[in-house]
């Protein structure tokens, strides 16, 4: 850790100086054959890696049409080039997402494309070797799967789906990263990402049933597997247990309190992150979301509200429909997604965002607020990557943007946007997503943060921003570990609904 | 499997320097394992040691911040029961390096 430092803003934010093999070799920790074996991975690298591999990637190809376009579209227009937050903080010229890609285009064409085939040299197609192996490995472990290079590419060629693939290859001969990997069986056998059983999630939420009762001196309820409850409410466990994340669950349960929602958590469905989709596996992320639909069929639940979690709200807003059967479009044949179809309660969205919930009873006047509890924050927003990029909020285009904006301008009197080139569509991640928030990978983390950090900088100098509010527990955890390395207090990122919790009016219900 | 070794014992380890058998731990290789962190232990470092691993025992999971910070300032009053504290202790955050130090596995996730 002693070693890590930041890297110094840039005078004028433009295209880094390059510096060839600066982040080479980079290798977050490979899973263990324990790890791998017990989510139905190889244990380790297969011998006949190449052979399978290749045709995995044959396999992707015929599968995901949107890949092939992919890897035939891309003009080299270099458009993307200065867009990643990886690349600028690193300034490797393989992490410019065409270059990253490339690593994966190149042997595209030697195995799939004629003049690969016959002329490899003149079309810069490569032998899939290990050296070429083990370059994928590294590299397409320094994306978060962010999309931004994406909204700036002409032919709108979707990084983040090259680097699934990638990893979705890896790991089919036995090659993934322990992180990711790990956080999925811990899923599978415990119910969330963070490993924690039933009985220390019911002595937490207990515990923080005591804190809210000594602070409002309200009766604020944590339920937890409650039958016949209207709404199951799906979060990510790091909403259970990490700092500053928790606060924003006090929120949530404020926001139930004072509406009258009769709501539950579940033990066994107590994750809303879905690291399936980091690693590009259809099937861990369609079991991953199946807990979901298992526990709200059991507990007959009316509707299906997320917490702050920027992947999962992704996931939930754009895949749960057709992989579980939360939302429209459930396969006529999936018995128990048509199950739930009827059980939940169309009038409402489903599933639908906890901001888009405390957005519409503001909007109600179901709640109420002393805006001047939160005055001691000046307030910015940084929108998380795939909330931003990968879904929507409310009924209107834009909605991920206005409604989190719309919900701190109503408990909070300073609010100051960061540059409108990092905000909204065009935001940065915060350099931990997408399987990187690692501590393998914090040197590559910090150095990820600094086109936030400079914008950041930005409204602290100029507005005495002290809080940056967030929706994602990714980017909460990110931020509390680098912001102290670029000279920040850590206590300067927070939740929306952490700001929500310090200015309602509970009354009593 | 990495290992490390204490006073002439060998302790296995993950690559992240976690112990892998929790029986096996004492306090020599917690001590080695502050060490490494540059951490040098005192009696306020070993009390919340000495709380997560009675936690772990009874949740088998390390306590929530905030649990932790709760639990810590009843026990040894309201001054020390402040995420300052702790922080000011194990300035990793005491979630990872004090569970480290305490021999429980690593909490993953988004943490």
């Amino acid at each position: 850790m002693a070693d890590v430092v930041a890297p110094p803003y840039r005078v004028i934010p433009i295209i880094p100086a390059l510096i060839p093999g600066s982040m080479e070799g980079l290798k977050p920790f490979v899973a263990n054959d324990k790890i791998n074996t017990a989510i139905g991975f190889p244990g380790e690298l297969v011998e006949d890696w190449h052979d399978k591999a290749i045709a995995k990637m044959g396999e992707l190809l015929s599968k995901y049409r949107s890949l092939k376009v992919y890897m035939d579209a891309c003009v080299h227009c270099g458009a993307c080039s200065d867009k990643c937050h990886y690349f600028i903080g690193t300034q490797d010229p393989k992490n410019m997402p065409v270059a990253r890609q490339d690593l994966m285009r190149s042997v595209y064409r030697r195995y799939f494309t004629l003049p690969g085939k016959l002329f490899p040299k003149l079309v810069g197609a490569r032998d899939l070797t290990k050296e070429v192996l083990d370059e994928w490995y590294s590299y397409f472990h320094q994306c978060s799967e962010c999309r931004r290079c994406s909204v700036f590419c002409p032919y709108g060629i979707d990084t983040a789906e090259v680097t699934m693939a990638a990893r979705e290859i890896l790991d089919s001969i036995g090659y993934g990263q322990k992180y990711s990997n790990e956080i999925i069986g811990k899923v599978h056998r415990i119910g969330n990402n963070l490993g924690l059983p039933g009985p220390a999630l019911r002595d937490t939420l207990e515990g923080l049933e005591e804190d809210v009762k000594d602070a409002t001196g309200v009766d604020v309820r944590f339920p937890m597997d409650v039958k016949g409850a209207e709404v199951l409410l799906i979060t990510p466990s790091a909403d259970f247990f990490a700092e500053p994340h928790i606060d924003s669950l006090i929120g949530y349960a404020k926001v139930f309190h004072a509406t009258g929602t009769s709501w539950t958590l579940s033990s066994m469905a107590s994750e809303a992150g879905n690291f399936g989709m980091f690693i590009g596996n259809y099937d861990q992320l369609r079991q991953i979301a199946l807990r979901i639909r298992e526990v709200a069929l059991e507990l007959g639940v009316k509707r299906i509200v997320v917490g702050e979690c920027g992947h999962a709200w992704r996931v939930a807003y754009s895949f749960w429909n057709t992989l579980t059967g939360v939302g429209d479009g459930a396969d006529e044949t999936d018995r128990f997604a048509q199950m739930l179809q009827k059980q939940l309660d169309h009038r409402y969205k489903q599933p639908m965002h906890i901001c888009e919930f405390t957005w519409d009873a503001i909007e109600r006047g179901a709640l109420q607020f002393d805006k001047s509890k939160n005055d001691k924050h000046i307030i910015t927003f940084h929108d998380s990557c795939n909330v931003a990029r990968g879904s929507r909020m409310g009924d209107f285009a834009g909605g991920q943007f206005e409604i989190p904006r719309n919900i701190i301008k109503t408990v909070a009197n300073n609010f100051y946007e960061m540059a409108p080139e990092t905000t909204c569509e065009q935001t940065f991640c915060c350099g931990g997503g997408g399987g990187l928030l690692t501590d393998d990978l914090i040197d590559l983390r910090v150095k990820g943060a600094l086109p936030r950090m400079e914008v950041l900088q930005q409204v602290v100098d100029e507005h005495g921003v002290n809080f940056m509010a967030t929706i994602c527990a990714i980017c909460k955890a990110q931020f509390t570990k680098v912001l102290p390395i670029y000279g920040f207090d850590r206590r300067l990122v927070g939740g929306v609904h952490q700001l929500v919790s310090n200015a309602i009016i509970l009354g009593d219900k | 499997m990495a290992t490390i070794e204490v006073s002439g014992k060998t302790y296995e380890t993950d690559e992240e320097g976690y112990l892998v058998n929790l029986g096996e731990w004492d306090m020599d290789v917690a001590n080695y394992i502050a060490t490494t962190e540059s951490i040098s232990m005192t009696e306020q470092h070993w009390e919340v040691i000495n709380f997560l691993r009675e936690y772990f025992e009874e949740y088998q999971i390390a306590p929530a911040v905030r649990v932790l910070t709760k639990a810590i300032g009843k026990k040894l009053g309201a001054e020390k029961g402040t995420s300052e504290y702790l922080y000011a202790l194990y300035p990793y955050g005491p979630g990872k390096q004090a569970c480290k130090i305490a021999g429980l596995p690593k909490p993953t996730g988004c943490v």
